[in-house]
């Protein structure tokens, strides 16, 4: 089996259900409008006092399901993951069992199954099943779970899978939900924020939690994105630091690689990215990480933004909704506010956008790292009526 | 030219194999935590990192090690591929318990293990490899898949020669299949092949 990096691969903007809004337009609206969607929340079930969350209220959820036409039992994460795909599967679902794969994308997907030493909905392949099954592909699923970078990976992964010719076209669903599994054990970190996050700022001092799931489209058929905004991947890497399992590299040695092996395969300089939709937990470490590798790859000028500030940290659905995000805003021209970001608060320069900027967008460079030192970057060229 | 399997190991019933042969049997130990600290030390992998790991690192560092301490030269872009289909579980459960019998505290040390892919950080930084690393899930071993993904890597010059393969744990049930695939005359990677040797 012969693999191209010559067959082009393009994604459409996608979809999300977060707790700004159930679907993209919303979700884009409230982002460029400077809406954040994280809150006080006082929930037993996840912490005895109250704590900043991006949590999405379960009345709407059940209400928002209910009203949908997918029929069976599901958990609140797969409902959430459902309406996620739901546009994607009306608008291309007639290909999903033509050479169409499915990714998801999870770090810890059904946890909660685990409070009661239950394992019948703990395993991510059945998570994965029950996806596949309710929206009809029929091909075995594929889970990706590598932490934080899940999400942005997923594309990576769908692009490669569609070069070496398994796939022609691939979905991907990425979800994760608040759980008291994981807002404990970045407590024990002490890693999590008593404000909502602030990204690249001074006074950061660590991590929101969210939830959210999101959905894309791959494909080699050009075609099918004729009269909506659509995106090519130029290039995409996943370079892992080698040198801590819990913090990233002082260097930022895996996220310089990745964004120089992407850079690389698309065959653009540093100097054409238009924007950069990066990582930004709004840890000391994290940010302080990525402000040396961008300053290494001479990117500190170009106007930068972490989503975190408006989604918290969405985990294994990060990456995805934040390209989302990023393709959609790029798609109008805009480049969103970095919530969060006052004053100057890593050591080297970053242009850590305060304001929302209106200017013509054409490459966008996502990026996103995570425990087990991973990272992963990629890079999208703006295509259809925009085409130069 | 094409891409082969150039070595494998295999861990199972207490046993571990290195291309097919016999390098390590235990006949006594029952449980899997007990049987991998003896082939740790049976292998002097001495890196005592290795007691806080959880059981699939443990799993992934010993199989992993078999594989690289037999070459001359590590190629520090070897790429990762790893996948099973119970995660991290164990220690899940364990970061669990310990979170709903301590009113909601957490131990930091159990907490960092509660991802899959730490298993190929792990590896990572003990050989030094800046490389691509992906965690995958299946329900069974998924030899078509892992096919394809290696062949992705290596023929998108992502990578020259990756690291692969099925590792399992679920308590005392184990059982990993780990090979090196890269561009070279010899047994060819393949679906069949891989189904053969796991």
């Amino acid at each position: 089996m012969e693999a191209s990096t010559k067959i082009p691969v393009y994604v459409q903007k996608g979809d999300c259900i977060t707790p700004l809004g159930f679907g993209f337009e919303k979700n884009i609206e409230k982002v460029e409008n400077g809406v954040s969607a994280i809150s006080l929340n006082e929930a037993n079930h996840i912490d005895s006092t109250p704590f900043y969350g991006a949590t999405i209220n379960p009345f709407v959820l059940e209400h928002r399901f209910s009203e949908s036409n997918i029929k069976g039992v599901f958990t609140p994460l797969e409902k959430m993951m459902l309406l996620a795909v739901e546009s994607i599967k009306k608008k291309y679902g007639k290909l999903f069992n033509e050479k169409c794969g499915l990714i998801v994308s999870s770090t810890k997907g059904n946890i909660q199954a685990l409070e009661n030493d239950d394992f019948s909905t703990y395993y991510l392949h059945q998570l994965a099943k029950k996806i596949g099954k309710t929206i009809g592909i029929d091909e075995e699923p594929v889970v990706l779970s590598n932490a934080c970078v899940s999400g942005i990976m997923a594309i990576s992964v769908a692009k490669r899978m569609i070069q070496v010719g398994r796939y022609d076209h691939v979905v991907i669903v990425a979800g994760d939900s608040f759980s008291k599994f994981v807002f404990s054990g970045f407590q024990s970190f002490q890693a999590v924020a008593e404000k909502p996050c602030q990204p690249y700022d001074e006074d950061r001092t660590g991590i929101t939690l969210g939830e959210a799931a999101a959905a894309m489209f791959v494909t080699k058929d050009k075609k099918l994105f004729q009269e909506i905004p659509h995106f090519e991947i130029l290039g995409d890497s996943s370079i892992n630091d080698a040198n801590h399992i819990s913090g990233p590299s002082r260097t930022g040695e895996g996220l310089y690689r990745s964004v120089s092996n992407a850079l690389k395969e698309a065959k653009i300089n540093a100097s054409e990215i238009d924007v950069i939709s990066a990582h930004g937990t709004a840890t000391n470490y994290n940010d302080e990480m990525e402000a040396q590798a961008f300053n290494r790859l001479q990117l500190e000028k170009k106007p930068l933004y972490s989503l975190k500030g408006y989604f918290g940290h969405t985990l294994g659905t990060a990456g995805l909704l934040e390209t989302v995000v990023a393709l959609g805003c790029a798609a109008r021209n805009n480049i969103p506010q970095s919530i969060g970001y006052k004053k100057h608060g890593v050591t080297l320069p970053l242009n850590v956008t305060k304001e929302k900027i209106q200017k013509e967008v054409n490459v966008v460079l996502k990026t996103a790292s995570g425990f087990g030192g991973s990272n992963t970057a990629v890079i999208f060229k703006k295509c259809g009526n925009h085409e130069k | 030219m094409k891409n082969s399997i150039v070595s494998y190991c295999n861990i199972k019933n207490n046993q571990v194999f290195l291309n097919g042969e016999k390098i390590f049997h235990d006949e006594e130990a029952s449980e899997f935590l007990e049987f991998i600290k003896k082939a740790y030390k049976h292998f002097e992998l001495d890196y005592p990192k290795f007691y806080k790991m959880d059981s699939l690192c443990k799993l992934a560092m010993v199989g992993g090690s078999v594989l690289l301490n037999q070459l001359d030269e590590v190629d520090s872009e070897m790429a990762l591929v790893f996948s099973n289909k119970s995660s991290c579980i164990d220690i899940d459960r364990i970061h669990q318990a310990s979170i709903s019998e301590n009113e909601g505290y957490a131990s930091p040390a159990n907490f960092v293990y509660t991802l899959p892919n730490i298993a190929l950080g792990e590896i990572s930084i003990k050989y030094k490899l800046r490389s691509e690393n992906s965690f995958f899930i299946f329900e069974d071993f998924n030899p078509s898949f892992l096919v394809d993904y290696t062949t992705s890597l290596i023929n998108l010059n992502k990578a020259e020669q990756v690291l692969c393969g099925w590792i399992e744990v679920f308590e005392n049930e184990y059982n990993a299949f780990l090979f090196i695939a890269k561009e070279a005359e010899g047994l060819t990677l393949n679906k069949e092949n891989l189904l053969k040797l796991i």
